[in-house]
């Protein structure tokens, strides 16, 4: 695998979170995320949100809702989270017990060759307490899926650093994405 | 059948059964409506384009969304409404209202209400503009039917006279 940046930490950080999933529903965020994760572990149960930067936590949240019964699991990253920040007081107030929300922070717009977004100056762990998660979480200091099966609304911050690595573009169609994540639940 | 009940029937004769509010002070009676039916799950948000983010989830795990918003905040729900609702053809049904504004002497909501059906026309979403509530009723189911046909998200639009 070619490195595009000066590293493949988000690469690493999503084939670490994939590890831990079994049946649960991925919603994941736009672009190299996106394509990283079809590279890393294509399932019909990932849904690549392919436009619309910053809402991957809300359809993962509307979709959460809606089947009370699935685990939904939801990677993210800091730069579109700044986009929908609160989202994290929608989440909050619902508090779907079946939600994982994984950021991915690596304090850069990763798909826009570098641009560097806010972030470093931001602790969104803290943030995330301030509104009143009970379930918040550095990812270092956790084992993933007793966070996937726990009580609450939960918030993962995976700290790492900038870089895209060498991966396709997603070959599917969206419509083909759509209806094979629909027929998988 | 008062105008917020028309709605609220539209929706139940059509089996909405998600709806996403952003605010808009006209939407109160049809809200306790909602909040009253057990068999509709009602989800407030924060801005509009979260919003249509959720209704997509939903749609997703099997539900028949609806969003409601007013005609300023609706500006705000333009790119999830092209990148993601019609992109991945999700159907929907918007309910844009236009605020109370009897009491406003700064006339941000009419620029918004000129605006919008041009808006919708140049995104390429078909909309109705009902006048009363037997009309809106009416339109809903159309919408309906419409939205899933196209896969694309159909509007109501409700100027002030409607209520």
């Amino acid at each position: 695998m070619n490195i595009i940046g000066d590293t493949m930490a988000r690469y690493e950080a999503i084939k670490e979170i994939m590890d831990n999933i079994e049946d649960e529903l991925v919603v994941c965020n736009i672009g190299y995320t996106s394509r990283e994760l079809y590279e890393i572990n294509d399932r019909s149960k990932n849904f690549y949100m392919l436009g619309s930067m910053g809402l991957a936590s809300s359809i993962g949240l509307g979709l959460a809702i809606a089947k009370p019964h699935e685990k939904v699991v939801v990677i993210d990253g800091d730069g579109s989270l700044l986009m929908n920040m609160s989202s994290l007081v929608t989440i909050f107030a619902n508090n779907p017990s079946n939600l994982t929300w994984i950021l991915i922070n690596n304090g850069a717009y990763g798909s826009d060759d570098k641009q560097n977004t806010y972030s470093k100056s931001v602790d969104f762990v803290n943030i995330a307490k301030s509104i009143g998660f009970k379930n918040i979480h550095y990812y270092d200091e956790i084992d993933l899926k007793e966070i996937i099966n726990s009580d609450d609304a939960s918030f993962i911050v995976y700290n790492t650093d900038a870089g895209n690595s060498d991966v396709a573009q997603i070959d599917l169609d969206p419509i083909t994405i759509k209806e094979r994540f629909i027929k998988s639940i | 059948m008062d105008s917020s009940e028309a709605i609220y029937y539209g929706f139940k004769d059509t089996e909405i059964d998600f709806i996403v509010s952003a605010p808009c002070d006209n939407f109160s009676k049809l809200i306790e409506m909602i909040d009253e039916d057990d068999e509709i799950i009602h989800v407030p948000v924060t801005h509009e384009e979260e919003g249509i983010g959720i209704c997509a989830g939903a749609y997703l795990g099997g539900k028949k969304p609806a969003i409601l918003m007013g005609n300023s905040g609706f500006g705000n729900s333009i790119n999830a409404l092209k990148s993601l609702m019609e992109l991945y053809e999700i159907p929907l049904i918007i309910v844009i209202s236009h605020r109370d504004s009897e009491e406003h002497t700064i006339h941000d909501e009419s620029l918004m209400e000129e605006s919008t059906p041009r808006i919708l026309e140049a995104m390429g979403f078909k909309f109705f503009k009902p006048g009363n509530g037997e009309a809106a009723y009416t339109d809903i189911r159309l919408s309906r039917d419409l939205c899933e046909e196209e896969g694309k998200p159909v509007s109501i639009i409700l100027d002030e006279h409607y209520w």
